[in-house]
C-alpha cells in the first residue's frame, strides 16, 4: 500500500470527509443544503463516508424555488429516504406568500432570490453552519471564497475581508447570529464530480443523460419548454437530443446537446468541452461579470 | 487512467511585471483548459481596456469587481487544471510587498512553489522574501523560474549567472529540492512546449517537471498521528455498542493489531478495526479518512491524539514557534487568544517576542509587538497540554492558528520550532 500513490480522488474524498467531520464536531447546529443536482448527490456520499455507520449529525435542507425539474425533486425525496435522513423543505413560494420575496413577474427566474429564504429557514432552525455543494472552480468569485466561508448577521460575504485559511485548520468559531458556510468540495473539478459519481456508481437524475426534448431558443441559448416556459411568438419548438450540465431553475437553465447516455460518455464529454459549466447552461450568471459576486455579497451560497 | 492521477497543489510567487499573470495563463491556455467563454470574456475586456488587440492571458486570474476595476489582485484564488497525469490545484497569490500573509496562506498547503525572476532583473529583494517565506512554510519542492527569456536574446550565460546567485542564497535557508528553468511566458517557450529557442537547456518544459516531481515523500510517511475528531456512538440496535474514533490519518501508517498510545493521557490500546463506508481495510496511511476501533474501552474525546509508542511526538504546554501575524490589528499582549492545533482548541499567552524577521534582509530584529505581516520568533504557553510536533518534521502536527477570542478573527499562523 505504501508503495501505491494516493490518488486524486482520494485525496479530495478525504479532504471533504476531514471538513464535514469538523464541521459536526466544532459547529452547534449546522445543516446540509441538498437540491437533489449531482454535486449535492456526491455530497450525501461523502456524508456517509463521513458518518456511517451513524446517522448524519445534522439534517438535509433544501431551498425548493419550486422551479425545479420533476425528475430532480423525485430523486431528491428518494434520496433522503433511503438514506434515512431528515429532510427539511422551504419553499420561495411561502417567502413570496408572506412578502419577503416581491416577483416583477411570475414566471421570472428565481435563482436570485432563494438568499431570501435561505436567511429565513437558517433564522426558523438557528443553523450556525450550512454545509453547501459549491466548487471554486465553477465561477471567479467562488475561486476566492474559502472552505469555511464567514458571514455576517445579514448572511453577507465580504470578499475584501476573508478570515485566512492555512493548512486544514479551520476557524469555525461565530457569534451568536452569524453563520458559516462551508464548501466541503471546493477544491474538486466538474470532471472529478462525474469521476466520482463513475467510481461510487451514484444514481443521480435521468436528465444528466441524453434524452430528446422539446426546446426553443432564446438570447444566445437553448431553453427546456415546460410550464413555465413556453414559446413566445416568432419561437419554434425544436426537439433536439440534450442533457443538462447542471439542474436548476428551469426557467434559466440550458441543456447542452449531447449524446452521452452513460456517466463514461459524460466524462468523454467533459474531456473534451470547450465550455464552462455555468456559462454554457446558466443564463443568469451571464447578465454581468460579477453577477455570482453580488448575490454571494447579498447571501447567496 | 484517470482513477491514478495524483493531486499537486503548487504556488506562483511573483510580481505582476515578472509575467506571473501571464505564466499562469500559459499553463491553462497551452494545457487546453480554458473555456471559450472564458477566452471570449477576457477578450470583452482587453478591448474595453484598450488592449492592442491580443488577449491579455493575465485577466484571466482576476477574480472579483474590485480587482477588475483596479487591475489588481486582492487575495489567495484557487484555479484547477488536469493533465492525464496529474490534477493541479495552483495558489495564485499577489506578489505585492504588503501581501506576505496571502502568501504564507496559498503556500501553507503547497508541494511545490515557482519562483518567477524577469531574466533582465535577475534575483531581487522580492525573490529572496518569496523563497524566506515558501522555506518557512515546508514548502517541499521549490522551482525557480526565469521568465522572459527573450529579452534577453535568450542567453544561456544570463540564466546561468541567475541561477547560481539563486542557488547560493536559498542554500542558506535550506530550500528542500530546487529546480531552475528558463522560460518565456509570453510566447510559450519552455512552458508547456519546448519551444525553439532554449535548445540549449537540458531540462524538462515547466509542465513535465510539475508532472513528475515525487511527491510521494511530501507527507511524513514514518510517524503514524492520529488526531480524534468526533467519537461515533451510533447507539442503533444494529450497532449498539459500536464506539469508533473519527478521524483522517496525518502521517504514518496502521494496521489491525498495532499497539498505539494515546495522548495527552499515556494511556495505551491496540487498534482492533479500521472502518470505513468501504468496508474494513488491513492497513491504511495518510491522508486517508477512516474510522478507528479500539480493544479497551478507554475515555478519549476530540482533541485526544493516538501514535504509535516507537516514534512519539511531545506533549507541552510551552513551546517556541515562528509565527507570521495576519491580522490588520497587532498583537495586544491584554488580549485573550485561542490557539487550534490538529483538532484542539485550548488558550494562550505569548510568553516572549525574540526577535522579528526583516522578510526583505533576513536581518533578525528586537521586537515588542507584531503587525501585519510580520514573521517572528515567539514562546508560548498554553493552558492545556498539546501534542505536538516540529513543524519540519510534520506539517500537520507541527502547526496552528491564533484566533482573537473578542473577534473570532484568525490572527496568526505558526510553525512549531
Amino acid at each position: 500500500m505504501s508503495d501505491q500513490h494516493v490518488t486524486h480522488l482520494d485525496a479530495l474524498e478525504s479532504e471533504s470527509i476531514h471538513i464535514m467531520r469538523e464541521v459536526a464536531a466544532e459547529c452547534k447546529n449546522p445543516a446540509l443544503l441538498f437540491s437533489g443536482g449531482k454535486d449535492s448527490i456526491v455530497m450525501l456520499r461523502l456524508a456517509e463516508k463521513a458518518f456511517r455507520p451513524a446517522r448524519f449529525p445534522f439534517p438535509l435542507v433544501h431551498i425548493d424555488t419550486e422551479h425545479n425539474f420533476p425528475e430532480v425533486i423525485a430523486c431528491r425525496d428518494k434520496l433522503a429516504s433511503d438514506l434515512g435522513e431528515r429532510l427539511i423543505v422551504r419553499s420561495l413560494d411561502d417567502s413570496i406568500r408572506k412578502g419577503t420575496i416581491v416577483l416583477k413577474n411570475a414566471d421570472q427566474g428565481r435563482n436570485a432570490f432563494q438568499s431570501v429564504t435561505l436567511l429565513e429557514t437558517i433564522a426558523e432552525f438557528g443553523f450556525d453552519a450550512c454545509i453547501g455543494g459549491a466548487r471554486r472552480d465553477e465561477e471567479k468569485a467562488r475561486a476566492k471564497e474559502r472552505i469555511f466561508s464567514f458571514r455576517d448577521e445579514f448572511g453577507q460575504w465580504d470578499p475584501k475581508n476573508q478570515r485566512p485559511e492555512l493548512w486544514d485548520i479551520y476557524n469555525t468559531r461565530v457569534h451568536p447570529g452569524e453563520n458559516i458556510r462551508v464548501f466541503p468540495i471546493s477544491n474538486w473539478t466538474e470532471m472529478d464530480i462525474w469521476e466520482y459519481i463513475a467510481r461510487e456508481k451514484l444514481h443521480i437524475p435521468e436528465i444528466y443523460y441524453a434524452h430528446e426534448r422539446e426546446v426553443i431558443r432564446r438570447d444566445n441559448g437553448i431553453l427546456p419548454v415546460s410550464h413555465l416556459v413556453q414559446p413566445k411568438s416568432g419561437e419554434k419548438v425544436e426537439k433536439m437530443m440534450v442533457r443538462f450540465r447542471t439542474v436548476g431553475d428551469m426557467t434559466c437553465t440550458c441543456p447542452v446537446e449531447s449524446h452521452a447516455r452513460n456517466v463514461q460518455e459524460i466524462i468523454e464529454e467533459t474531456a473534451i468541452t470547450r465550455i464552462t459549466e455555468r456559462g454554457a447552461t446558466r443564463m443568469d450568471d451571464q447578465t454581468s461579470e460579477a453577477s455570482m459576486e453580488l448575490r454571494k455579497k447579498e447571501g447567496y451560497f | 487512467m484517470s482513477h491514478t492521477k495524483q493531486l499537486l497543489r503548487f504556488i506562483t510567487a511573483g510580481s505582476v511585471d515578472d509575467g506571473k499573470s501571464t505564466l499562469i495563463g500559459r499553463l491553462l491556455h497551452d494545457s487546453k483548459s480554458i473555456f471559450e467563454d472564458q477566452l471570449s470574456a477576457i477578450a470583452r475586456t482587453s478591448e474595453r481596456r484598450g488592449g492592442t488587440g491580443a488577449v491579455d492571458l493575465s485577466l484571466l486570474t482576476d477574480g472579483l469587481q474590485a480587482e477588475r476595476e483596479q487591475g489588481i489582485t486582492i487575495d489567495v484564488a484557487y484555479r484547477y487544471f488536469a493533465t492525464p497525469r496529474r490534477k493541479f490545484i495552483i495558489g495564485d497569490t499577489p506578489g505585492h510587498e504588503q501581501y506576505t500573509r496571502n502568501m504564507v496562506t496559498a503556500a501553507s498547503t503547497a508541494n511545490l512553489a515557482i519562483i518567477l525572476v524577469d531574466a533582465r532583473k535577475g534575483v531581487l529583494t522580492q525573490t529572496r522574501r518569496h523563497t524566506f517565506i515558501a522555506t518557512l512554510l515546508g514548502v517541499p519542492h521549490i522551482v525557480l523560474a526565469v521568465n522572459k527569456m527573450d529579452m534577453v536574446g535568450y542567453a544561456q550565460e544570463t540564466f546561468e549567472a541567475i541561477c547560481a546567485e539563486y542557488r547560493a542564497f536559498a542554500a542558506q535557508l535550506g530550500a528542500h529540492e530546487l529546480t531552475c528553468i528558463p522560460i518565456s511566458a509570453l510566447n510559450g517557450d519552455m512552458v508547456v512546449e519546448r519551444g525553439e529557442n532554449l535548445a540549449w537547456y537540458q531540462g524538462n518544459p515547466l509542465l513535465e517537471l510539475l508532472e513528475n516531481v515525487m511527491i510521494d515523500h511530501d507527507i511524513n510517511t514514518t510517524d503514524f498521528r492520529y488526531p480524534v475528531q468526533w467519537v461515533c456512538r451510533p447507539m442503533t440496535s444494529e450497532h449498539h455498542d459500536f464506539r469508533g474514533y473519527m478521524g483522517r490519518i496525518e502521517s504514518g501508517e496502521i494496521a489491525p493489531g498495532d499497539e498505539i498510545v494515546i495522548l495527552p493521557s499515556g494511556r495505551t490500546s491496540r487498534v482492533k478495526e479500521i472502518v470505513t463506508y468501504d468496508g474494513n481495510l488491513q492497513h491504511a496511511g495518510a491522508p486517508k479518512s477512516v474510522t478507528l476501533t479500539l480493544t479497551d474501552e478507554i475515555d478519549i474525546s476530540r482533541g485526544d491524539m493516538f501514535v504509535k509508542p516507537a516514534r512519539m511526538p511531545r506533549v507541552a504546554k510551552e513551546f517556541e514557534a515562528m509565527l507570521c501575524w495576519l491580522s490588520e490589528a497587532p498583537l495586544d499582549l491584554n488580549r485573550k487568544y485561542f490557539i487550534k492545533h490538529t483538532t484542539r482548541v485550548v488558550k494562550c499567552l505569548f510568553a516572549r517576542l525574540d526577535y522579528r524577521v526583516d522578510v526583505n534582509t533576513l536581518e533578525q530584529q528586537d521586537t515588542v509587538t507584531l503587525q501585519m505581516n510580520d514573521i517572528a520568533r515567539v514562546a508560548m504557553k498554553v493552558q492545556q497540554p498539546l501534542v505536538l510536533d516540529s513543524y519540519g518534521n510534520n506539517r500537520s502536527t507541527g502547526s496552528f492558528i491564533v484566533i482573537d477570542e473578542a473577534t473570532n478573527n484568525t490572527v496568526a499562523a505558526g510553525m512549531m520550532v
